[in-house]
């Protein structure tokens, strides 16, 4: 089984980014759980058809201990297994100890032990790496690859390269490493260019540019991903080249985040025509 | 160790224990060890943080705040909001006692926590805490409910004084306040005194203006009954005719507490603690405080005359010296009676942030000599004296503490002298708000170590075998292995009092007991100072 982690700046769109590709990966065969590391709890949304998810803390929050995996893992579309770790309301607790808790909740209920033939584990998570809750899917090696999505905005690059600094760190002891950036165009001057260029000082790869289109947006309305509501879509085929680079994908690195002004010269070479 | 022999030089001892450290925890080291001239008074580090590993004496704020100032309060319920153990480890460890009214409320013998879980953590505590006080109230019907936060809680961001604030309301009948004490707050408990202080004086002091009778009416401040000691100081005061109107916080209650602004003067003993209450109360209320110490049967005798001068009346003036005459026949038989065998022995006290000065004054009373002092938590203040404040440079940690900015108050501020007394006072030699600190009364040549560390701790007791040494749990069985018996000055292990005139006496049959015992002598086994068999290892 293969462990995946995807990260990037809050609204990037990782969470949709993550579920059309693993409707990718279901369609070609693979058995996938997504864990949705985001108090919100939105990150199984399009997978399940709706938000009606009972997530693993609320669970144990009325259950107790005393809870049985199928409590918090609901099946989705194309068999895929759906698990949303939740949290609390906003400005209340603290979501970091919730992943934390959550995440342990799941190892001790055996959801990916090997009977459950499953072939990746997707865990997307919340917004940058904030604090060390938010780093547990990278730490003691609960994910083994990462993938950032990012476009050619400052501040998701800003976020990118802070992401791989968290990255580093874990690097040694838990075994992550990067597996490539995913841009999810916002339709920037160069952007396809520039992330390139910051994939290789990176020392990584862009694994896909995914254009930006409106079907995904579409889709989301009716609470799908893009191959579930119209699979012919050429929207869809570029999905599915995502999930076929991550499925074929060989190249893992620990990666070197550029230092501040490496990172500004980089958007005023490609930022500026 | 007999006084004859030479006890080694104290410059050259500080420059041998420093020897050991790596340079950088050398210097910082060096500048909280000074050698002491009660003349020049040199300039000593102090309330700074601590080097971490180094094996301090210190607490945390939490202790500061729930241990210290709050926890001898029997009729508030001191509710802890945070995992059990907080609550749990600083439930009555410090030996408070009290002495409840004919009502009969006394909570101390309680231990309230919210007993935070995991699920509280993420989620949030705000709603187990207002939980929790409700039912403390539905169970005991207190006059004040106090909510002291742990680490987590400010980590996770409860609003405790958001939560205070509403159940206080919908009671009506029952005080609700809480405290911002998480113990990672400051260098040391000393922050969770200013923090206990600036919470008393918001939202408890000055409620309740009800006249109290009495010619003489005085507060207590930093005097927290350990062992008793109130009990002592309150049968001394009656039977001299002051009133004690208020004590913070030994065998005291929330009602005394609301009424501190009614009294005329205030004594502060325990300065480093609660020394903000009685700037707060001068400010607001003008009510004079002086320093004063009644750990010591000479300190006691010249505090009650420095009372009886501050209220400049004839009838009480003779009063105390004939309560003072009639104790003093008992303290000095006893001390009589114990000095031919403790004269000229050795003692060492590392504790608290007042304790390590005032108990020096016990000592010396039956011939012993304090070669070795300092506080765990105290500032340049209580060791140098106050009229070094200005120029004390305030950091970061002390930044983070909520500073209140008091003025007089516009119906109830009333300055209990006339600038002519007080300056006749003031030129009879009497000192209004302030403090001269312990280096001015130890001899030249001692020693002043502030946050002691174990390794200097060991050094010292090495090279001059005191006969006792004084301090805390945490170093008590250290110390005994070490052949030296030591007197803890937090909890005074299982006896007391020793304030006062018979708490003098307590401590001088107490500390003849400790220093006269064989036992000590015999902490080595026979077998290690002459061993049947010996061994090498062969080489190798």
């Amino acid at each position: 089984m293969r462990k995946i982690a995807i990260y990037g700046k809050g609204g990037i769109g990782k969470s949709t980014t993550t579920q059309n590709t693993v409707a990718g990966l279901a369609e070609m065969g693979k058995k996938v759980m997504v864990v949705g590391c985001d108090p919100k709890a939105d990150s199984t949304r399009l997978l399940l058809g709706g938000l009606a998810q009972k997530t693993v803390l609320d669970t144990l929050r009325e259950e107790g201990e005393d809870i049985d995996l199928e409590d918090i893992v609901k099946p989705g579309y194309g068999g895929t297994r759906c698990v949303e770790s939740g949290g609390p309301e906003p400005g209340v607790g603290c979501a970091g100890r919730g992943i934390i808790t959550s995440i342990t909740m799941l190892e001790q209920l055996g959801a990916y032990n090997a009977d459950k033939q499953l072939d990746y584990a997707f865990y997307d998570v919340l917004g940058d790496v904030v604090c060390g809750g938010f780093a547990m899917p990278i730490r003691d090696g609960k994910a083994q690859e990462i993938y950032i999505v990012v476009s050619g905005e400052m501040m998701a690059m800003y976020a990118a390269n802070n992401i791989c600094k968290g990255i580093v760190k874990y690097a040694d002891t838990g075994g992550v490493r990067l597996g490539g950036l995913i841009c999810n165009s916002r339709k920037v001057d160069n952007e396809k260019e520039m992330i390139q260029q910051f994939a290789k000082q990176l020392g990584t790869q862009m694994i896909h540019f995914v254009p930006r289109e409106n079907m995904v947006q579409r889709a989301e309305i009716n609470r799908k991903t893009v191959i579930d509501y119209e699979p012919t879509h050429p929207q869809a085929d570029e999905y599915r080249t995502l999930a076929r680079n991550i499925e074929n994908n060989q190249m893992f690195v620990i990666p070197k985040p550029l230092e501040i002004e490496e990172l500004e010269k980089l958007l005023i070479d490609f930022g500026i025509v | 160790m007999s006084n004859k022999e030479k006890l080694p030089e104290t410059t050259a001892m500080l420059a041998d224990i420093l020897k050991s450290y790596p340079p950088k925890v050398a210097r910082k080291r060096s500048k909280s060890m000074v050698v002491n001239d009660p003349e020049t008074i040199p300039e000593i580090q102090a309330n700074v943080r601590t080097i971490p590993g180094i094996i301090t004496q210190r607490g945390c704020c939490y202790a500061g705040c729930k241990g210290v100032v709050l926890g001898p309060t029997r009729d508030i319920v001191n509710i802890t909001h945070g995992p059990i153990g907080c609550g749990f480890y600083s439930w009555l460890t410090r030996r408070n006692q009290t002495r409840p009214d004919a009502d009969g409320e006394n909570y101390m013998p309680y231990c309230f926590s919210t007993d935070m879980q995991d699920d509280n953590i993420v989620f949030g505590g705000e709603k187990k805490l207002k939980l929790a006080i409700q039912e403390a109230y539905d169970l005991f019907h207190p006059k004040a409910i106090a909510v002291f936060s742990t680490c987590p809680v400010g980590l996770i961001g409860d609003d405790v004084h958001a939560a205070a604030k509403e159940m206080k309301e919908k009671f009506g009948d029952c005080n609700v306040f809480a405290f911002s004490c998480e113990g990672y707050k400051g260098v040391s408990q000393s922050a969770g005194h200013h923090i206990a202080n600036n919470q008393i004086f918001k939202h408890v002091i000055g409620r309740n203006s009800k006249k109290v009778k009495g010619k003489f009416k005085i507060n207590m401040l930093g005097e927290y009954n350990i062992g008793g000691d109130a009990f002592e100081l309150e049968r001394i005061l009656e039977k001299c005719g002051i009133t004690l109107v208020s004590t913070f916080s030994g065998n005291s209650t929330i009602t005394k507490f609301e009424q501190a602004h009614m009294a005329d003067l205030n004594t502060v003993m325990c300065h480093r603690s609660i020394n903000y209450v009685a700037d707060m109360l001068e400010k607001k209320y003008g009510i004079p405080w002086i320093k004063v110490n009644f750990i010591g049967a000479e300190a006691s005798a010249k505090s009650l005359r420095k009372i009886a001068q501050y209220f400049d009346d004839e009838e009480l003036k003779n009063k105390v010296e004939e309560v003072i005459a009639e104790e003093m026949a008992e303290v000095t038989a006893v001390a009589a009676a114990v000095k031919p065998r403790t004269e000229g022995k050795l003692a060492m006290m590392f504790v608290g942030g007042s304790r390590a000065h005032h108990y020096q004054e016990l000592f010396s009373e039956i011939g012993m000599k304090t070669i070795a002092a300092g506080y765990e938590f105290a500032h340049r203040d209580d060791y140098e004296g106050r009229r070094v404040i200005p120029n004390i440079q305030v950091d970061a940690d002390s930044r983070n503490i909520e500073e209140l900015h008091i003025e007089a108050d516009a119906k109830e501020y009333l300055a209990r002298k006339t600038p002519e007394e007080l300056a006749k006072l003031e030129k009879e030699g009497f000192t209004f708000h302030d403090y001269e600190g312990m280096m001015a009364e130890m001899a030249k040549g001692t020693l002043v170590i502030d946050d002691i560390s174990h390794h200097e701790m060991e050094k010292l007791i090495e090279a001059y075998k005191p006969a006792v040494f004084c301090a805390g749990i945490k170093e008590k069985y250290c110390v005994q292995k070490m052949g030296v018996p030591l007197k803890q000055l937090h909890s005074y292990d299982y006896s007391g009092p020793y304030a006062g005139f018979q708490g003098a006496i307590n401590f001088y049959k107490e500390i003849d007991r400790m220093a006269g015992s064989k036992v000590w002598s015999l902490i080595r086994p026979p077998w290690q100072n002459s061993p049947e068999l010996f061994a090498e290892m062969a080489d190798a």
